[in-house]
């Protein structure tokens, strides 16, 4: 067991979420230099004929409990403590998400486990597991070392390609049961709260223009809007404009928001965060316009011009317009 | 229902990020340090609270230098109270662990009904010190929340999903919830209110242990982000750049 890879699957409505994949992929990787084996930890509601889906692991551990049916901070982490306490990995993997981040900080300290986050790549030389991590809005990078005896890592999309990791088998499935009382959770699910669905889908549009903190006010908007429907196109935008409330969720892409494959996304005023890059996995010609040379849009953007979005919209509008007559 | 927010200075996304050659590590010489916007966001969340359902707010911040003003444009926007802990070495940077254990030591006189921090901060490399404060405290924490309502004695906060999708989940108090946004945007408030908060109220300070780096895993290291092969960057004004991206739009077949 020391030297072996947990990875804590994720599960959202009854699916293995991409991240749980993910990390499958980095464990493989991980228990392959240690020489040691990889675990995939499921815990949930009905949850076991999910083990199918996790060949890519050696085995699969299932926590199988109503209480774990939704996620339940409380209850989840009461569950893998249990679990952690028989007997604990060289490194236990998490989601950089909603639910993993929740719950590796708390089960680390519940143990004295040393922290790694957000982990993008990591290898074993001479025994030891080394991670890059991904700071500073992507201006960074941070290489270190996951001390022993055993080390949880919070893991990031980006490293590992996911599709690798999804591959059916017969990993050997152990159940475990719960030995304190989820009952006593301090934390309880209630219900969903469905996602808007009135606004257009910007996942199904091949032209975006998006807005991001560059844009400076609301009113700059509706410019963005011109161009957008000059380009036969839609309005979408990063974070910070979402939580301005200038635009609807609906229009969020990026790891909280919608997962986006357009033909072009022009890029107007956004960074290029790591959070926001989630939800560009591809795409045809990505033109990206900021001030800021030193953006990280621009290591992968096609295009790029570090002029004002604010004098560079009308024109281009008025250029598309005249362009197409 | 008494509340804290523990404010994390981080560097500025929007200055220039050097690496010092002789540590590895940022150069924080003249590296210009600003509230996590997370943490405005628990603020905001926090003041929100206290109008609805009354209460007091109290900001608590690790003293990294310059750090007064926004404790004092707290105050003016609506805390109660403002804390400065002061310690060896908070200036050189401080983990998300040693963090979380300075601001437990405290908290833990359990005056606080609930603790709102930001879900993360930009510069993490070792979680997030609202769900390492939690499990310090032995309190329940729930991250990822974009709103928190008093219900019954306790708390429903409304976590975040990808897609727009939110979960509401209940939370017995004490406990920390971890705030990706705050219902509203934070509040702005004017300079005069600043000042005034300046010359009225007083920030509480208090002597906390060195800043140490148990907990965290071993940086060896930092660098810029290796270049992809880089966008084709367009030169001119923006009606140069305009009359150009119209030509690569019709190469496209966008237009």
């Amino acid at each position: 067991m020391a030297q072996d890879v947990w990875v804590n699957i994720e599960t959202l409505r009854g699916e293995v979420t991409e991240i749980s994949y993910t990390m499958l992929a980095a464990g493989k990787a991980i228990a392959k230099g240690l020489g040691g084996s990889l675990r995939a930890v499921l815990l949930g509601g009905n949850v076991k004929g999910l083990a199918g889906k996790l060949g890519a692991a050696d085995s699969v551990t299932v926590v199988d409990h109503p209480a774990l049916a939704d996620f339940n901070p409380d209850a989840h982490l009461l569950a893998l403590t249990d679990l952690a306490k028989k007997g604990a990995p060289r490194a236990f993997l998490f989601g950089q998400t909603a639910s993993g981040t929740d719950l590796a900080c708390g089960l680390a300290a519940k143990f004295g486990f040393p922290v790694a986050s957000p982990c993008r790549t990591f290898k074993v030389e001479g025994g030891e597991i080394l991670f890059e991590a991904v700071t500073c809005g992507g201006k960074i990078i941070a290489d270190g070392k996951l001390p022993g005896p055993t080390g949880v890592a919070i893991v990031m999309p980006g490293g590992y390609k996911p599709e690798e990791a999804m591959v059916g088998g017969s990993p050997k499935v152990d159940e475990a049961s719960p030995e304190s009382d989820l009952g006593a959770a301090r934390t309880r699910f209630r219900a969903y709260i469905e996602p808007d669905t009135s606004d257009v889908d910007i996942s199904k549009i091949p032209i975006l223009i998006s807005v991001g903190r560059g844009i400076g006010q609301k009113e700059n908007i509706d410019a963005a809007k011109e161009l957008a429907a000059a380009l036969g196109g839609e309005v979408s935008s990063s974070r910070p404009i979402v939580d301005q409330g200038w635009l609807p969720t609906s229009r969020l892409v990026g790891k909280s928001g919608k997962s986006v494959k357009p033909k072009l996304y022009l890029a107007l005023g956004i960074s290029g965060s790591p959070e926001h890059m989630e939800g560009l996995p591809s795409w045809e010609t990505l033109v990206a316009i900021n001030t800021d040379q030193k953006a990280p849009i621009y290591d992968v953007a096609t295009f790029g011009a570090a002029v004002d979005v604010l004098e560079l919209i009308p024109k281009l509008t008025e250029k598309v317009k005249a362009a197409k007559g | 229902m008494n509340i804290a927010v523990p404010i994390k200075f981080v560097p500025d996304l929007v200055e220039e990020m050097e690496i010092d050659s002789s540590t590895g590590k940022l150069d924080r010489t003249f590296m210009r340090l600003v509230p996590n916007e997370l943490d405005e966001h628990a603020l905001e969340q926090a003041l929100i609270l206290k109008e609805r359902h009354g209460g007091t707010v109290a900001v608590i911040t690790l003293d990294t230098g310059d750090v007064d003003e926004a404790l004092f444009t707290a105050v003016a926007k609506g805390a109660d109270r403002a804390i400065k802990i002061a310690g060896e070495g908070y200036a050189e940077g401080v983990t998300s662990h040693a963090c979380a254990d300075l601001l437990a030591e405290a908290l833990k006189d359990g005056s606080f009904d609930l603790i709102l921090a930001g879900t993360q901060a930009v510069d993490d490399l070792d979680g997030s010190v609202g769900a390492l404060l939690a499990a310090k405290l032995g309190i329940p924490y729930v991250g990822y929340a974009t709103k928190v309502v008093e219900a019954g004695g306790k708390v429903v906060a409304t976590k975040e999903y990808p897609g727009g999708l939110l979960a509401e989940i209940e939370v017995s108090t004490p406990a920390v919830i971890g705030i990706q946004a705050a219902e509203k945007p934070p509040r702005y408030v004017v300079t005069s209110l600043v000042m005034d908060a300046m010359k009225k109220a007083k920030i509480d300070e208090a002597e906390g242990a060195a800043a140490g780096l148990e907990g965290a895993a071993e940086i060896t290291g930092m660098r810029p982000p290796e270049a992809g092969k880089g966008a084709e960057m367009i030169d001119g004004d923006a009606n140069a750049v305009a009359e150009k991206l119209v030509g690569i739009l019709k190469e496209k077949g966008v237009l």
